[in-house]
């Protein structure tokens, strides 16, 4: 009987041990959160582009992290991107006037959406539409909207004046 | 010429006979299982040999290939300034390919040519015929068990093998080379999904299937001489590195 328990036991332990791996794969290793109350309410915001915003990107305010991008979709209709953010039960006093950016976390880092208050009285409830909302800033527009710039304002410019500073 | 064409036709043709022999006992197995978890206890005992006793070799090489992939992804992270990334580059490489590939192939040899030499040696020394002759199916009451005791174990030793290198990487970045310990984790959590995950279990139960599967197949049909014993363990550990790598790469591919 003893050698079968301590097979038991050991058997046991090795298959929690196996579990316990995998748990903390799951939980500590991915931006999974896994809450037992899942109370939440969903919001949708409409962009005209954003960028490289994926699902699972967080929805952050005043830089916590208050809930996730749960879904992106394209709507022919509109021309837009329709997102669909999942922001904890626990953060249900959010100004239904606050506006949604899509940021980026660093030079290189993943883009996220920013909500920043606004000042209305009522708060979002689970299905409202987020109207103020802000696109990504392409890297590419931007640059050419600067050389666009640039160029127009060259000839504005005191031109005999330029000329020689630059040769200088 | 003709001669050497002549090999390998036979070569060919042999090859594809072991194929399909091996998934012809496979699916024995699979047809066999239903009925064998109906008694449980081999099979525990089988989950204690295969899984708990490969534990501490398992753990020992996951802490390592953990502190190695630190240091080698440091040294090389540092050349393009972003050590801060070492975190993320070890757990993706430990979570698709070297947790699942190096567990497989500890697994073979630690487990494998364990459960081989084992059936091997019952073969040789009549135990199989004798079970045969009271009318106890061999198949069901050595084989399966230990089949299905190696497929259960697998995916958990990958599990332990990866979590035990995350903690040795993290030794290493963040004790020895001193990343900020917060970095290290959000910028894990931020690239790694849990997809990456499901990448490694789902690798990790396919190579537990390969493995058990060519090491009981191997036993069960060694040649019942101590050199055909022999022959079957050394083959088992061969034809499972082979497999295990072949179908890494198929399932890499599969699920990119």
């Amino acid at each position: 009987m003893r050698p079968s328990r301590t097979i038991d036991i050991s058997t046991g332990l090795f298959v929690l041990l196996g579990f316990a791996a995998i748990l903390f794969l799951v939980t500590q290793i991915t931006n999974r959160e896994f809450t037992l109350k899942s109370t939440s309410y969903r919001l949708r915001a409409d962009f005209e582009n954003i960028g490289g915003l994926k699902a699972g990107a967080p929805v952050s305010m005043a830089g916590v992290t208050i809930g996730r991008v749960e879904d992106i979709q394209y709507d022919q209709k509109l021309y837009k991107a329709v997102v669909t953010l999942r922001v904890d039960g626990r953060y249900d006093e959010i100004p239904n006037d606050s506006d949604a950016s899509i940021l980026t976390s660093g030079l290189l880092g993943g883009q996220y959406i920013g909500l920043s208050p606004g000042g209305s009285e009522e708060f979002f409830k689970d299905g409202d539409q987020v109207t103020f909302v802000q696109d990504a800033v392409v890297l590419e527009n931007l640059i050419s909207k600067y050389l666009f710039n640039t160029a127009t304002k060259q000839p504005d410019a005191p031109a005999p004046d330029a000329a020689p500073a630059t040769q200088e | 010429m003709p001669s050497l064409i002549r090999e390998l036709g036979v070569a060919a043709s042999n090859f594809f006979e072991r194929a399909g022999r091996i998934t012809r006992f496979g699916l024995q197995l699979v047809a066999l299982t239903p009925t064998s978890l109906l008694r449980v206890r081999p099979v525990i005992e089988q989950v204690y040999n295969t899984g708990a006793l490969s534990l501490v070799i398992i753990m020992t090489c996951g802490l390592f290939v953990g502190m190695v992939l630190g240091l080698q992804g440091y040294e090389m992270l540092n050349r393009v300034g972003s050590e801060e990334y070492l975190g993320t580059a070890a757990a993706l490489s430990l979570l698709k390919e070297l947790g699942p590939v190096v567990t497989a192939l500890l697994f073979a040899g630690r487990a494998g040519t364990a459960l081989a030499a084992e059936i091997g040696l019952m073969r040789a020394t009549d135990q199989i015929a004798a079970m045969e002759i009271m009318a106890v199916d061999p198949m069901r009451r050595v084989v399966v068990p230990r089949f299905l005791g190696g497929v259960i174990a697998m995916p958990l030793l990958t599990a332990t093998f990866i979590a035990i290198g995350m903690f040795g990487a993290q030794l290493i970045g963040v004790q020895f080379f001193g990343i900020d310990q917060g970095s290290f984790w959000s910028q894990i959590r931020g690239t790694v999904e849990l997809d990456d995950v499901a990448e490694g279990l789902i690798k990790g139960a396919a190579f537990g299937v390969a493995c058990s599967l060519i090491a009981v197949y191997e036993g069960y049909n060694a040649v019942p001489t101590a050199e055909g014993v022999g022959r079957a363990t050394t083959r088992t550990v061969v034809v499972s590195a082979v497999v295990t790598l072949v179908l890494d790469y198929l399932l890499t591919a599969l699920m990119l």
